[in-house]
């Protein structure tokens, strides 16, 4: 029963373990009709198993690809898990892709099999269907609304299943065997890169290359079989596979899978997860509605948030960390716990957090702070989808707002003479998927991976990043230009989801704005704007009038801090729509393009430059069925008050 | 499509109807087979809400016959109605707008729960057992109009089509053979009324549930329809399939003005 689960180097084999060493403990939960349903380790596995055995009747060969468009849900990982066993390599789609980005991975991985999660996937994938002359099957999970399907390449999960627990009672032996078969150096996932340069590629990681990461990060944090995680970000992207697969497998801990995409803020509360990870956008827009309900809550309820949150931001984040803290300090923390660090960690459903990470890009520091001071272990990585997420963590205890931490152990560092970091780590993707010279130029012949971002070693071995080294750059008049930084000191006030800058080769910096229209549109009905839209808002001269206010907050900022004082802001204008994955202007996972950008409103960006005080705009827009339309505005631009940089000192 | 249309169900035989000296209905005649989706359109003042109210037992019709299900009616009363199996929505809301979406579509339930008030009040046995029941038909259509996050959440403090979303679950609730909808789509924007367009077709494929709508946007009924029923002025002008009625004379006069 002793069995070393180290040795274990596949994730089929991994599953099998858990469902004899932790069979009754559950593996992965659904909220469906309203009440959470478990399945066990062993329920988890069984599945696995029959409907692996249903893949092998379908003929899947060892090699092969299987599609999986689907949102998070326990037949997803158990249809992918499924593909493993047989040596198949599993490659999870954007759920939310419309259905032309959905035929590029299908194509170039000539994939014959595809899981669907509903009628809407499989109206994608049959769409699709002339162009991927190799897909002969799509078995879908939830039948609504497919009933009058008649294409001969629809089948059900159910149907699958049942065929494969046919299948495994003819012949029982057949499935541990091929399970047996499997190596640590076999072709685990393919991940598409969301593609901020250019066309997608297929990143390909060995299950050796999934688990080694998923080991050392668990060891550090001490994650366990009692911990539990909720599920939420696009299986698609390598960090929900790395946290609801990779060190759920290598722990044994729980997945819980939404309800739905709106409900995942009750499902939080509900399910309590102990480890915990969100993207910076999502920590953002989760401090907005704080917000938001804090500002609508009564006199004396704002006046004790005020008070205990500046406690907090005094004397929180060192607790956290374990510093020395006065007795009176210690004293309010505990009595604004009670009142209100503690209740709103419950609204967060953050109470039972342990380990909380975010990554993805650079996080404000107010921001880290807001979550740190209330007590919540939030930490910062370093990872891309080719180096399987953990390349640098924080390690408890040494937490900074503008570092990604120190390496993980196992990874090597290194930066270029361009500044650029370089990666040298047993988690590293084994190649571009059909693409030999992207992999030369990714990865150079003694094994380091060149990954684009920009940084340096700062105190104690931390990695600081600033950007991409191909977006850091010049003003004419030769200062340091990182535009990223600039974008993420805008998009910390809560009016602001998006900022564009630009400045590089120019005499200064100007920008787009994207407001937010929750907290825009609150704020409008409180002083009785009224409104009707998005488009509406960002022609208003008050909304103007706000942001020129939040982007001289930045430009006194800015100002203060030598290096980067001439980035100051100053001209802007408020873009007449929200920018949207689906033109093209953001990437699947909400990182601005902004080279893209830049071309297509490259009339736009003109006129922030020759001075105007409006431009003309006309553009199109690509809704979620695909259709096109067009909106026309006339965009006014702003100028904002820049401050010398010996000014901003005395002032501060 | 295979769908199966069966036989009639509900027919409606000379209905007249008047409001002192105004004809609301004149000697109206149509009727409704299972499982079908139709429509009833005209322009404003046709009588198409007064044709919903007779056949929902709101209106009594001074003549005229509605034979249901076989038996023979000369008028109907509400709750006859909803005993033998229909429901509808109202052109207004008509939630109760301080209680949850969940405990709106439990209103829905009424007819089909047994036990007393006191039984239910105190949760004594046999009526904690028929509300844990009844909630699970409440979370299927929770499940099905996919208005999961909004199950705690004051009806009065949803936006317009999703509270128009709760008036169709609560009517579902029922578990009606038959659904009179009153203009369920008035007042949404295209991407309400597709989704909307979506659960009806939903609820008439998978629940198997007979739709009677009322309707002003031509371009919806035409697409959703399987026949459609035209008043103008209290008379039927026309009735079939929607691409016969589209190209009636008379239609095109009610709905463009006649030509002179």
């Amino acid at each position: 029963m002793t069995e070393d689960i180290g040795t274990l180097d596949t994730f089929p084999k991994l599953l099998l373990h858990h469902a004899r060493a932790r069979g009754a403990r559950p593996a992965i939960r659904e909220k469906d009709l309203g009440i959470w349903q478990t399945w066990t380790w062993r329920e988890f596995a069984d599945e696995v198993c029959a409907l692996a055995c249903g893949l092998a009747e379908e003929g899947l060969a060892r090699g092969q690809h299987v599609a999986l468009a689907s949102d998070n849900r326990p037949r997803l990982y158990a249809a992918l898990c499924a593909v493993q066993c047989l040596g198949g390599i599993p490659v999870p789609l954007y759920q939310d892709a419309v259905a032309a980005e959905m035929a590029f991975p299908i194509q170039n991985a000539e994939i014959q099999l595809a899981f669907a999660e509903d009628q809407e996937q499989v109206d994608k994938l049959l769409e699709i269907l002339p162009q991927c002359p190799t897909l002969r099957r799509i078995f879908y999970d939830d039948p609504r609304g497919l009933r009058y399907y008649g294409q001969r390449e629809l089948c059900s999960y159910e149907k699958l299943l049942a065929a494969g627990r046919a299948a495994q009672a003819r012949d029982p032996a057949r499935l541990p065997r091929t399970i047996e078969q499997g190596s640590g150096s076999d072709v685990a996932a393919m991940f598409f890169t969301s593609g901020t340069t250019g066309v997608a590629k297929g990143v390909v990681h060995t299950h050796a290359s999934l688990i080694a990461p998923a080991r050392t990060a668990s060891t550090l944090d001490g994650l366990g079989e009692r911990d539990i995680i909720l599920a939420y970000l696009p299986p698609a992207w390598i960090g929900q596979n790395i946290f609801s697969c990779a060190q759920a497998f290598v722990t044994g801990y729980c997945i819980c899978c939404p309800e739905a995409p709106e409900t995942v803020m009750t499902d939080m509360r509900e399910v309590g997860p102990t480890y915990y990870f969100a993207p910076p956008r999502v920590l953002e827009s989760l401090l907005t509605q704080v917000s938001i309900r804090m500002d609508d809550a009564s006199w004396l309820k704002r006046r004790l948030y005020q008070h205990f949150m500046s406690v907090a931001d005094r004397v929180g984040g060192a607790l956290l960390d374990g510093q020395p803290v006065g007795m009176l300090g210690r004293l309010r923390y505990a009595l604004g716990d009670i009142l209100v660090y503690g209740p709103l960690r419950n609204a967060l459903g953050m109470s039972r957090v342990r380990v909380g990470y975010t990554a993805g890009e650079a996080i404000g520091p107010d921001l880290f702070r807001f979550y740190r001071s209330i007590g919540i272990n939030l930490k910062q990585l370093y990872g891309s989808t080719e180096t399987a997420v953990f390349v640098c963590v924080q390690p408890n205890g040494q937490v900074k707002a503008d570092t990604v931490g120190p390496a993980v152990p196992g990874v090597e560092l290194k930066f270029s003479a361009e500044r650029e970091l370089l990666i040298r780590s047993p988690g590293l993707f084994r190649e571009y998927y059909k693409n030999p010279q992207a992999t030369r130029e990714a990865k150079d012949a003694e094994g380091w991976f060149h990954t684009g971002d920009a940084g340096f070693f700062g105190a104690e071995g931390h990695v600081k990043i600033i950007d991409r080294v191909k977006d850091v750059g010049k003003l004419s008049d030769g200062s340091l230009f990182a535009p990223k930084y600039l974008e993420n000191k805008l998009k910390f006030f809560p009016y602001i989801r998006e900022a564009v800058c630009f400045g590089h080769g120019r005499g200064e910096v100007c920008a787009f704005i994207n407001i937010d229209p929750e907290a825009i549109g609150n704020w409008a009905e409180k002083r009785g704007m009224p409104y009707t839209g998005y488009t509406d808002l960002a022609a208003r001269e008050e909304v103007y009038e706000l942001l020129r206010g939040c982007i001289e907050r930045v430009n006194a900022d800015l100002a203060a801090e030598p290096e980067i004082a001439s980035s100051q802001i100053h001209r802007f204008l408020i873009l007449h729509k929200e920018l949207d994955a689906d033109d093209g202007e953001l990437t699947r996972t909400r990182k601005v393009r902004r080279g893209f950008i830049g071309e297509k409103y490259a009339s736009l960006v003109e006129a922030l430059y020759d001075r105007s005080e409006s431009v003309h705009v006309e553009a199109q827009v690509k809704y979620e069925d695909g259709r096109t339309g067009s909106i026309s505005a006339d965009l006014r631009i702003r100028q904002a008050q820049t401050f010398p940089a010996a000014a901003a000192k005395k002032a501060a | 499509m295979t769908r199966e249309v069966g036989e009639v169900v509900l027919s409606v035989e000379g209905v007249s109807l008047s409001f002192g000296g105004v004809k609301a209905l004149a000697d109206v005649s149509f009727d409704v087979r299972s499982h079908e989706v139709r429509a009833i359109i005209g322009p404003n003042g046709a009588g198409k809400s007064s044709l919903l109210n007779v056949l929902n037992g709101v209106y009594h019709p001074q003549r005229g016959k509605i034979r249901f299900k076989g038996k023979e009616f000369s008028d109907m009363k509400p709750h006859e109605a909803a005993v033998m199996g229909i429901a509808r929505t109202f052109q207004g809301i008509a939630l109760f707008k301080g209680m949850t979406v969940l405990d709106n579509i439990m209103t829905g339930r009424n007819l089909r729960m047994r036990s007393g008030i006191l039984a239910q009040a105190l949760r004594i046995g046999p009526a904690e057992r028929e509300e844990i029941e009844q909630r699970e038909q409440v979370e299927r259509i929770i499940d099905f109009l996919e208005i999961q996050a909004w199950r705690k959440t004051p009806v009065g403090r949803l936006p317009y089509g999703l509270q128009k979303r709760v008036d169709l679950g609560r009517a579902l609730a029922a578990e009606p053979q038959m659904l009179l909808l009153d203009e369920p789509m008035a007042g949404m924007n295209l991407e309400e009324k597709q989704d909307m367009c979506r659960f009806i077709l939903d609820a008439n494929d998978q629940l198997g549930t007979t739709l009677v709508l009322i309707e002003h946007d031509m371009s919806v009924v035409m697409d959703i329809s399987d026949r459609v029923v035209v008043l103008d002025y209290g008379r039927k002008i026309a009735d079939g399939v929607p691409d016969e009625v589209r190209a009636t004379p008379a239609v095109v006069d009610a709905y463009l003005g006649a030509r002179h």
